[in-house]
């Protein structure tokens, strides 16, 4: 198994807040690999670190080593664009451009100098499971869609740029139950190309999809494991309160 | 007995807020019929496309409507380039610091300066120490001054509205700062940006005092509106035929007439700004 993500040492505060300690993790290639634990443990930190979301905040102090293989994530020779092209991301809330679903995919490849014609975007509308819906709309405003076919839209958009990480955060909390099945089977399908790290806050969602899974609590990794493991036969007397909903 | 106080009570409260309202609407309407009814008389093609005449008393009201349409391009041409690019440096760029802050509100300060200040500020610096002179760029850029504060104040509102979710979508696909600004931003916030832009310049349009002594002339007989020469504008005509003219009783139609295009004008840019919003909103559901 080979290693395409990781982090060791990782130190992040935010001002005087540190919020995560010493993490430590590592996402192998194509699998998938849940974090999951309570709201403010550090999962959406940990995870933006790797596409250099934070670099925005400038308050925000990060130490330690992030590498995409051998590559330093961090490093002042590499540009944070080079970064965000092979490491995509899908937020929270769907989040497409004001513009048409069909700009909604053609952006990315534009400001990258990829080639931007309708085979191509027709590629990665069918890679998202949403061409057959929106083939004959791509024209149409991508804010007309329902939530479920946004965020699909928002995953063809990261899958366009052909990345080898796809971040994802949370990509299912603000969508109905039958919405979340479709892009849980998307995200299935997306790991045969891709390695996938993605934090949820849904149990089932994790055992479901999930190949490994790290449980943090308060900034530390608590627990890791293959998700089986974690799930059924969980060490710390934390991880077993947490994922049977004693607190969360 | 209680419930009868309750009643009372409410009766009162809807009584004061609909009367108050009734009251300010009525004295808007008024004015505005005043307006129409003495105004609509002089109102035709012949007054709006043909000089005044004779001393003023006759002839129309083009020479102001060049003015006024003219100065409102030039304080246009000046204040959105630097208002909106301010508003972007201000909520995209700049650090939340102490200078930040200041700036800010030194900006919010400047939009409730009195326009007379801004006229003798412009006399100072544009007509006197930059020597253009009492003239049409002199008072537009005046009028720039004075809508900025508006235009920067209400850009920033409207890339405010923006939420940071858009701009990370940008980022997300390896778009740099800029690109995201230039190609998601700004489009994303161009309605409130517009609107704001055409209610400050439909304000600046009918200020009077910025451009009293900036290039406002009583009469000029020709309609060229050079940049360097004095000119006529519908605010200042209005002020000058109501109060300065020596036939006052003779000129009060065409005053009644030009405070009626002054007030379409206006009414004009407003419902556009209106219509801008409309328009944008309904892409966008």
């Amino acid at each position: 198994m080979k290693t395409k993500l990781s982090a060791e040492n990782l130190n992040i505060s935010f001002a005087t807040k540190q919020v995560l300690k010493n993490v430590s993790v590592e996402f192998e290639e194509n699998k998938i690999t849940a974090l999951i634990g309570p709201s403010g443990c550090g999962k959406s930190t940990l995870l933006r670190s790797f596409n250099r979301m934070h670099d925005l905040v400038p308050y925000a102090k990060i130490q330690g080593s992030l590498k995409l293989e051998d590559m330093d994530i961090y490093s002042k020779n590499v540009p944070v664009t080079e970064i965000r092209k092979r490491i995509g991301m899908v937020f929270q809330k769907a989040n497409p451009f004001p513009k048409s679903i069909y700009d909604n995919i053609a952006y990315g490849l534009k400001i990258n100098n990829l080639p931007h014609d309708k085979s191509v975007i027709e590629k990665a509308l069918t890679e998202a499971f949403l061409w057959d819906e929106v083939k004959d709309d791509l024209k149409m405003p991508a804010h007309r869609l329902s939530g479920g076919q946004q965020q699909r839209l928002c995953i063809a958009r990261a899958v366009a740029l052909r990345p080898e990480v796809i971040l994802m955060d949370e990509p299912c909390s603000a969508l109905d139950p039958v919405s979340t099945i479709k892009i849980e089977e998307l995200i299935l399908h997306l790991k045969e190309k891709y390695t996938i790290a993605i934090v949820t806050h849904n149990m089932q969602q994790a055992q479901r999809i999930a190949d490994h899974t790290y449980f943090m609590y308060l900034g530390e990794v608590k627990e890791s494991g293959p998700t089986q493991d974690i799930f059924e036969n969980p060490k710390h007397e934390m991880t077993k309160n947490y994922i049977n909903g004693v607190f969360g | 007995m209680q419930h009868n106080k309750l009643r009372l009570s409410s009766i009162v409260e809807w009584g004061t807020l609909v009367g108050t309202t009734l009251i300010v609407c009525f004295f808007l309407v008024v004015i505005i019929l005043e307006i129409v009814a003495k105004g609509i008389g002089s109102l035709s093609w012949e007054f709006i496309s043909s000089i005044p005449k004779e001393g003023m008393t006759k002839g129309g009201i083009l020479t102001p409507i060049i003015g006024t349409v003219l100065i409102t391009l030039i304080t246009a041409l000046f204040s959105i380039p630097f208002g909106v690019f301010c508003a972007i440096y201000l909520n995209e760029y700049a650090e939340n610091n102490w200078l930040t802050r200041t700036i800010r509100a030194a900006i919010r300060n400047l939009s409730g300066v009195p326009s007379i200040i801004y006229g003798l500020f412009g006399l100072a610096l544009f007509v006197q120490t930059l020597q253009l002179g009492t003239s049409l760029i002199a008072a537009g850029l005046t009028l720039g001054l004075l809508s900025l504060p508006y235009i920067i104040t209400t850009t920033e509102e409207a890339l405010m509205q923006i939420p940071n979710s858009t701009r990370e979508a940008a980022l997300a696909v390896g778009a740099t700062k800029f690109e995201t600004i230039k190609d998601v931003v700004i489009p994303s916030a161009v309605p409130g940006i517009l609107t704001g832009v055409v209610l400050t310049l439909s304000r600046a349009a009918g200020e009077t005092a910025p451009i009293l002594f900036t290039g406002a002339a009583f009469y000029i007989s020709d309609t060229n509106g050079y940049i360097n020469q004095e000119f006529m504008a519908l605010p200042y005509h209005l002020y000058m035929l109501s109060t300065q003219h020596q036939a006052i009783e003779e000129v009060r139609p065409i005053a009644y007439g030009t405070a009626l295009v002054l007030i379409l004008v206006v009414f004009l840019l407003n419902l556009s700004a209106f219509y801008i919003r409309y328009k944008f909103r309904k892409n966008e559901n």
